[in-house]
């Protein structure tokens, strides 16, 4: 205790020493010590554990909104799951169709630390692109969210058609997607719509899924030459003056219905990816924290063992 | 590194037993192979996406016989009212008139507008009004209807039903431009259709 004032009160007037000392680890570094005093600094160790103890507890409150964010919004992305089977029901599911406009339609988030989901996203996105190339075809990126737009950019800028970002910034709700799917339908040209998501399956599992939206013409093309959408002309239409127009809407509120679920999976997805990464950027800075207090452990210790062999081996030269 | 190390254990986990906090049932995985195999050839390294075709429950065929009950899925954005309930009849409200459906009804794509939609079950009926969507009949007997907005009758105001269509009618007659006569004829549609539904 006195010797540690003794240092502390040396600290503040002389100059540095160089210890003729062995270092031990790349951690402890010569601090200014009066005229011989002679010890190891364990200040540096102890700001590392204040800084990795201050990121500790942020990722831990971080996990907890996010845990909180997704019982809200899990919720509601059940409840909407209803919502594209009946369109999957009648029109079936058609993603090797051979169509010469593709518009791919990635769904992401604006924030990160959310895990890998928007980086899986992104590549399904480019290989489908690559997929869907041909000669006479086209393929464009449509783009909610900033994290894809920022992937994306760096090398198919001139693919990119429309990118819409700050989605969730009021909660989501049917009319802003529907008014969000009247803009892309109204802006782009398109034979086959494919929305590429990240369906929430569990807290741990998301699963990266594409849905895909047939225009009306495709959609009577594929009837005509039979095949998923055979028996799509067995069916009566009511309402309406043409088939053609009923097609037309079916086809609007179908990628309105999907789009809406596909957006919601995807804000779930986010918030569980988000979850189990702060999870374990927690449990990886409490690791790391377990280390440090052990070096620093020791490094206090080894400093105390210094001075006591000092002060023995003055005390017993004196004596002797 | 512990990331990848859950990921990796949570396939086979995924597989073997039923997951606690998962909220999918495992549905019969159907794969639409062809878009499997041309994945698979120009991206060799990585797993195809899913698509909606694996998460659906599949639908019975259609039967040799009339079955005795519809089976109808009434969904809504933001709830399923009913799904997969075995009904006697449903009125829906198509653009052509109100149509009413009975098992064994012809395949039907049907366009909705405003308007009374009831379900019959037995004696029991319940009523509810939609705002518009989109109805389904299959040829087995299974009926899907989408909508947009639907709200149980007991749950409207009338006086409000009758402010509502007097503003409208108003709007309507000094709307200047397109868009606005087109959105006042739409408020005029709605709420005397609501108007009907109460009444009627």
């Amino acid at each position: 205790m006195a010797m540690a004032a003794l240092r502390r009160e040396g600290r503040r007037f002389a100059a540095p020493l160089i210890s003729p000392q062995p270092i031990r680890s790349s951690l402890i570094a010569e601090e200014q010590a009066p005229l011989g005093v002679r010890s190891i600094s364990t200040q540096v160790v102890r700001n590392r554990m204040k800084s990795v103890k201050n990121i500790q507890k942020i990722t831990k409150a971080m996990k907890m909104v996010a845990a909180s964010k997704l019982r809200a919004i899990q919720t509601r992305a059940e409840n909407s799951r209803g919502l594209w089977q009946p369109f999957t029901a009648l029109l079936g599911d058609a993603p090797s169709v051979d169509v010469k406009k593709n518009v791919i339609v990635t769904i992401s988030s604006d924030k990160g630390l959310c895990g890998g989901i928007n980086s899986t996203s992104v590549k399904i996105s480019k290989a489908m692109h690559k997929l869907t190339a041909g000669p006479e075809k086209e393929t464009k990126y449509v783009i909610l969210g900033e994290k894809a737009k920022a992937q994306l950019i760096r090398d198919s800028k001139k693919d990119i058609e429309l990118s819409i970002t700050e989605l969730q910034k009021n909660p989501l709700n049917y009319t802003q997607v529907s008014v969000l799917a009247d803009d892309i339908l109204k802006n782009v040209e398109y034979d086959a719509l494919r929305i590429i998501f990240n369906k929430f399956h569990s807290v741990v599992s998301f699963l990266p899924t594409m849905s895909t939206v047939l225009s009306p013409e495709v959609v009577e093309r594929e009837a005509e030459s039979g095949g998923k959408l055979g028996d799509l002309d067995s069916y009566e239409i009511e309402g309406g003056e043409t088939k053609g127009e009923i097609l037309q809407n079916l086809a609007e509120f179908q990628f309105s219905c999907v789009l809406f679920n596909a957006v919601l999976e995807n804000a779930c997805s986010e918030q569980g990816a988000r979850m189990s990464a702060m999870d374990s950027s927690s449990r990886n800075a409490g690791e790391m924290l377990d280390r440090l207090t052990l070096t620093y452990n020791r490094t206090r210790q080894a400093s105390i063992t210094t001075e006591l062999i000092e002060i023995i081996s003055g005390a017993s030269a004196l004596e002797g | 590194m512990l990331r990848r190390a859950t990921g990796l254990l949570a396939r086979p986990i995924l597989s073997c037993r039923a997951r606690p906090f998962s909220t999918d049932l495992p549905a019969p995985q159907t794969t639409d192979s062809s878009f499997v195999e041309a994945w698979k050839k120009v991206i060799p390294n990585m797993e195809p996406p899913k698509t909606p075709l694996s998460f659906m429950q599949p639908r019975p065929p259609t039967p040799s016989s009339i079955p005795s009950k519809l089976t109808v899925s009434f969904v809504l954005p933001y709830a399923s009212e009913l799904s997969n309930k075995e009904v006697d009849m449903v009125i829906i409200p198509s653009t052509t008139g109100q149509m009413g459906v009975l098992p064994g009804h012809v395949s039907t794509i049907a366009e909705l507008k405003p308007g009374l939609l009831s379900v019959h079950e037995g004696n029991e009926v319940t009523k509810y009004f939609v705002s518009s969507g989109f109805a389904f009949i299959h040829a087995n007997s299974f009926a899907d209807i989408i909508a947009v907005e639907a709200v149980p009758l007991d749950q409207i105001d009338a006086s409000l039903v009758q402010k509502g269509l007097a503003e409208f009618t108003q709007k309507l007659s000094s709307a200047s431009t397109d868009l606005e006569k087109a959105e006042a004829q739409i408020g005029v549609d709605v709420h005397s259709a609501l108007n009907a539904a109460l009444t009627g």
